[in-house]
């Protein structure tokens, strides 16, 4: 089975910083780190390859540096990774992103599923999941909680939704947007980590994936970021102390003063 | 800050990324639980079979990452930054592996050690019985010829991973009229007939690793199982004891480290008489002994470990001081920490009282540090009489 999964590397929550007055993120000291979301993806991945056979290859639109995603993804134990780098991609919207990937996977010769994360937490659209599928022809099956393998080859796919779980069965090609909940990404191994050292990442520009120019990065994205801007918090901090009963009693009383309850 | 350099290369460092990455992502978060509970960390055994650590001393040939002594230190010091417990159990495998490594033939090294460096199996090593610890020549473990088969019969104590583990390195007497000359070494494996699992221990600490009798009745196991020359069963122990006790070494340097980490972080976080106690100075000193007690306890692992793996030969010394000091420190760390955690420290709400009852073991097993002096006595001895 040739699986894809499709990485972002996204500012390390845990390190980042806003400058308020631009109101931009402050990139000096920051980590860089694979989406979380996208970690259950490759999970996801190794555990289909390892029942189905086949290879895994992670694929990956970014700066230079996401080089980087793209090793620990093989420390993991992806067989390959692919970088899709060039000025001409900086900027780029959900359509344009969807339109690079479909290109590289084309350049790649297909496959059988594609696995994303359901959203990048720095981006949270959820839509190149189903974007890139609408590009590929393929199904999507967005936020998935369980997959089971069955004969075909099919697949028996749990969704979580807004109202409740949804069981779909599937056959590939197929793309799927995965939850956190799937399951435990692996950490690296040390031979993961050793081959991921040794191992040549092919970068992509745009002429490599005969990408059209005015499709891809900036010039290919009808979204346009206008302003962005820093929430402030100013609320007001108090921990109640005393007994249980003693700390109900002081949040009603609080509660009541603040009219929310009557 | 500058860190002490200690020049690793980036596979040494990958090793050192990796454990602390699991000590502290998988171990620590459930050290605790396993602590009150004792039960054995299976889910963290797979885990680390999976991260190829189980293979870090053993030749690629054999599915390893062919690392020496100094790999397998550090390894430990990182994963026992996490829990000692957890990492006895698994440098306990590599205690039993040592001998087949060091002493098998072809054939036992193609049959045991894939499955040791992946983590398939875990080993164990058996020597100690209840009237023989440190004399350990007063064993009363039989083994004896009979056709194709050696018999075994006798009980082993207090053996890390006993009925967890599939692999055992045992040494029994085969020649008792020879004395210490009369001890040979077997593979005895989970399963064999008359090969049973007796008490499990109910310990002070490093209750995350099992500690059980292995019972021998009639056990009768094929002549391919002798391991080693006959009658080179001691000799077998003490090359497998001086390999890994700077191991034990490196547990305490890693233990240590992480006592000293919750003590300088509460030190500064704890407000008495309006200040936080870190600005006390009897508090500094305390941790500044701490701080350059590990260092210099690290640095000595390092050193000796690295000297092993050069090729030195003849060095019981040498990894006999690689034990003792570090493992000497680690009680008096761990002691200290909980000193500076006060009565919070006591509470098992912090894991500094935890690793003080963990540290105490390393004083104890794979040789006292009584027996480690005498060592480093006897060596001195014979040294300084050579002109
Ligand atoms: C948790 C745990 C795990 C263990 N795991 C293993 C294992 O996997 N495999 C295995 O084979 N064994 C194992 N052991 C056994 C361990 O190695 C022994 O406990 C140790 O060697 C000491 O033996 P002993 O306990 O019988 O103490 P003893 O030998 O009875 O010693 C008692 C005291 O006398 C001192 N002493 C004894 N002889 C001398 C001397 N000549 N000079 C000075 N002082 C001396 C000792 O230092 C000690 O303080 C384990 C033990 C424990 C507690």
């Amino acid at each position: 089975m040739r699986i894809i999964v499709c990485v972002k590397q996204v500012p390390d929550a845990k390190t980042v910083r806003f400058d308020r007055e631009k109101g931009t993120i402050i990139r000096d000291g920051m980590d860089a780190v694979i989406n979380p979301f996208d970690l259950h993806a490759i999970e996801a991945a190794l555990q289909l390859r390892e029942k189905a056979g086949g290879t895994v290859t992670v694929i990956s639109m970014g700066p230079p540096q996401a080089d980087s995603a793209l090793r620990e993804a093989i420390a993991m134990g992806a067989d390959a990774g692919v970088l899709l780098s060039d000025r001409a991609f900086a900027g780029a919207d959900t359509l344009a992103t969807t339109y690079t990937l479909w290109k590289a996977i084309e350049k790649l010769g297909g496959c059988d599923v594609v696995f994303c994360g359901k959203q990048a937490v720095d981006g949270d659209t959820a839509q190149v999941g189903p974007g890139l599928a609408v590009r590929l022809g393929i199904p999507s099956i967005t936020c998935v909680n369980a997959i089971e393998l069955a004969e075909g080859p099919r697949f028996r796919v749990t969704r979580m939704c807004d109202e409740g779980r949804e069981v779909v069965e599937v056959e590939t090609p197929v793309l799927f947007t995965v939850l956190t909940t799937l399951n435990t990404p692996r950490l690296p191994s040390l031979k993961g980590k050793m081959r991921a050292k040794k191992t040549h990442i092919p970068v992509w520009g745009a002429g490599d994936i005969a990408a059209d120019p005015g499709r891809v990065g900036f010039a290919g994205s009808p979204t346009k970021v206008v302003s962005t801007h820093v929430p402030t918090f100013n609320a007001r901090r108090e921990i109640l102390t005393g007994t249980p009963d003693e700390q109900v009693n002081a949040l009603i009383v609080h509660l009541k003063e603040a009219g929310i309850l009557s | 800050m500058a860190r002490v350099n200690y020049f690793l290369t980036e596979e040494q460092e990958m090793i050192v990324d990796l454990a602390r990455r699991i000590a502290t992502e998988k171990i620590i978060p459930v050290r605790a639980a396993l602590d009150e509970t004792g039960d054995f960390p299976w889910v963290i055994m797979k885990e680390l079979a999976q991260s190829d650590l189980f293979g870090v001393f053993i030749p690629e040939e054999y599915g390893g990452i062919g690392g020496g002594c100094f790999e397998t230190c550090l390894a430990v010091e990182n994963l026992a930054y996490g829990c000692v417990g957890v990492t006895t159990t698994f440098a306990a495998s590599a205690l039993g592996g040592y001998p087949i490594l060091l002493f098998g033939t072809d054939e036992q090294k193609a049959c045991y050690l894939p499955d040791i460096a992946s983590g398939r199996r875990l080993a164990a090593f058996g020597l100690t019985e209840s009237s023989a610890g440190s004399d350990a020549a007063g064993i009363q473990t039989t083994a004896v010829e009979d056709g194709d088969s050696w018999v075994l019969n006798g009980t082993k104590q207090w053996i890390t991973s006993g009925g967890e583990a599939d692999i055992y390195t045992i040494i029994a007497m085969t020649d008792r009229h020879k004395g210490p000359r009369g001890a040979t070494a077997f593979i005895v494996e989970k399963g064999d007939p008359g090969f049973s699992f007796g008490k499990k221990e109910n310990k002070m600490g490093i209750r995350a690793s099992s500690t059980r009798e292995l019972v021998f009745q009639d056990c009768r196991i094929s002549k391919n199982r002798m391991l080693g020359k006959r009658g080179g069963g001691f000799i077998l122990a003490m090359r497998t004891l001086d390999l890994a006790r700077p191991g034990i070494g490196a547990i305490g340097v890693g233990l240590a480290q992480a006592a000293l980490d919750e003590a300088v972080r509460y030190a500064k976080e704890r407000v008495q008489f309006g200040q936080p106690i870190i600005s006390f100075q009897a508090v500094q000193h305390m941790l500044a002994d701490m701080a350059t007690e590990i260092e210099a306890a690290r640095a000595l692992v390092y050193a000796v470990a690295r000297t092993i793996d050069s090729g030195a030969r003849d060095f019981s010394k040498l990894s006999a001081m690689a034990k003792l000091f570090p493992t000497d420190m680690a009680m008096k760390v761990t002691t200290d920490s909980v000193q500076i955690l006060g009565g919070y420290g006591y509470m098992k709400d912090y894991p500094v009282e935890k690793m003080m009852r963990d540290a105490k073991i390393l004083q104890i097993y794979e040789g006292t540090n009584q027996i480690q002096r005498n060592v480093i006595g006897q060596a001195l001895n014979k040294e300084y009489s050579v002109n």
